[in-house]
């Protein structure tokens, strides 16, 4: 924020990499891509590089962390030492043990949990590269994980965030310019039960922006979310006239 | 911890506009403030919020800027979910609840730019000063993310330090005390979500059966500077704007109590 002598949107309205305010990055998404795990997504949001398993439901280790009533969602979102400029030591950040949290949160209300009672579920996110928004991108290809793996869910859970860059809304920040940036709003939604499930902030933004950004940030989610089940299906979908 | 009838009664009050400790949706519990309780702290404050209690130390010390940041102080928040304050508490390292109530609370004084870390500086690139912002909690009957945060800006605004001067290179400690920059002042106000009502200041027990938590934190402009959702539950976009709304207010109010000219 002290380096603003670079512009990060042009005269034209446009920002660095070309896109305009309310544009996503480009987005390729594959679902079922790890053969050992029981569910798994692959998404790349920009330069985000996300790799998203699930293993269960299975049996509780150590037993007494067992919930009687419903399957206790374990959450790992872990970044690789070579995805950022300078290298991250492998051990779990404290930002990590905070996103694991948040994502886990935003994932338990579309799961239908108490169909299995005393199991877990274990879902890993590894970002492999990591170029801002990796928590929503996470949240994103989670849910496709979840999914993939036959885990009963009320809807998909998919998230995008919105933010300020030199005094403009824009969609899906990178990581120039959440860090150059104003405000960065994150928020995942069940699309289809109109319910959010995640949203954070930070930055400064009054009342009346932030609405504002919360509004790009939902569109942003609805379009994203037909990528998603266009994922999803196309695992599915056999190409026509493939057995000619 | 709450018994189940205990949770249905508190569900069914809310579904009557009650609560149980007879306050009403937007009202907080007392809040009292006791300044500079700890002499060897640089700063201090103690606050309680009904019967929650959370002391906060500042250490200020000497070291190195981050890389990114060269000609700026360092400010690091850390709590501590100290074992005596509840049953539920565990001894050691801090667990994700202790983190995320830290990162909250980091959050609003960072992005409120609350202390004006350039005039922390000593020698750009190499040494700055370092503040640590050490919160305690002592007592927890819920709502530790704004009883801290209030006890952080309270400890902060009551902070000395030491004087600094670069001589020949090497740090001299110079007679005398300086107050600590700050500059703005944010407020967190955190809501439970429980039958489809915003409350604000859940007590343990309203915490224990709300679906969701949502904390909105305040600059002293009205602006918001930070936001976060907790719990397993979902809201709407019209339950943030109402909780964003109530927040602007309850915020100034409080600010009132903390902040004393």
């Amino acid at each position: 924020m002290t380096k603003s002598d670079e512009k990060l949107i042009d005269k034209n309205g446009l920002r660095i990499d070309g896109r305009k305010p309310d544009e996503l990055r480009s987005i390729k998404i594959k679902v079922g891509v790890l053969s050992n795990a029981d569910g798994s997504a692959y998404i790349e949001q920009g330069k985000n590089k996300i790799l998203a398993a699930i293993y269960g439901p299975h049996e509780t280790h150590p037993k007494h962390l067992a919930l009687p009533d419903r399957s206790r969602l374990k959450c790992r979102y872990h970044m690789a030492p070579f995805s950022v400029d300078e290298r991250k030591s492998p051990a779990p950040s404290r930002r990590e043990i905070e996103i694991s949290k948040v994502i886990r949160h935003a994932l338990e209300p579309s799961i239908f949990l108490e169909y299995y009672p005393r199991t877990s579920i274990d879902l890993y996110i590894e970002v492999l590269q990591a170029h801002g928004g990796t928590r929503c991108a996470s949240i994103t290809v989670a849910s496709l994980a979840l999914a993939d793996g036959g885990i009963p869910m009320r809807d998909l859970t998919v998230a995008c965030a919105a933010g300020k860059v030199d005094g403009h809304i824009v969609l899906d920040l990178t990581d120039n310019e959440d860090k150059k940036g104003q405000a960065d709003v994150p928020l995942a939604i069940m699309p289809n039960l109109n319910a959010i499930t995640l949203l954070q902030m930070d930055g400064q933004l009054t009342i009346s922006e932030f609405e504002e950004t919360v509004e790009f940030a939902l569109k942003g989610c609805k379009q994203l979310y037909e990528k998603q089940r266009e994922a999803l299906k196309a695992k599915y979908v056999t190409v026509e006239g493939e057995e000619e | 911890m709450v018994t189940r009838i205990k949770q249905k009664q508190i569900a069914q009050l809310i579904n009557d506009g009650k609560r149980l400790d007879g306050r009403e949706f937007d009202k907080h519990r007392e809040i009292k403030l006791e300044i500079g309780v700890i002499e060897k702290a640089e700063g201090s404050a103690r606050v309680f919020l009904g019967d929650t209690e959370v002391l906060v130390g500042v250490k200020v010390g000497i070291g190195k800027p981050f890389p990114d940041t060269p000609s700026e102080g360092v400010l690091t928040v850390n709590v501590e979910l100290v074992p005596l304050a509840s049953p539920m508490f565990e001894p050691g390292p801090p667990n994700e609840d202790a983190i995320e109530i830290a990162r909250v609370t980091d959050r609003g004084i960072r992005e409120a730019k609350t202390i004006d870390l350039e005039k922390l500086c000593l020698q750009p690139g190499k040494t700055v000063l370092v503040v640590f912002i050490d919160v305690y909690v002592l007592n927890h009957n819920g709502n530790l993310i704004d009883a801290s945060a209030i006890a952080a800006l309270a400890a902060l605004l009551n902070t000395k330090t030491s004087k600094y001067e670069i001589e020949e290179g090497e740090v001299k400690v110079k007679p005398g005390y300086n107050q600590l920059p700050i500059r703005n002042h944010p407020i967190a106000v955190t809501f439970a979500k429980i039958n489809d009502k915003l409350i604000v200041d859940p007590s343990l027990e309203e915490e224990e059966v709300m679906d969701a938590r949502l904390t909105i934190t305040i600059e002293k402009e009205g602006k918001i500077c930070a936001i976060q959702k907790g719990g397993t539950g979902q809201i709407t976009k019209e339950q943030i704007m109402e909780a964003v709304k109530t927040a602007e207010t309850k915020s100034s109010e409080i600010r009132k109590m903390v902040v004393k000219d």
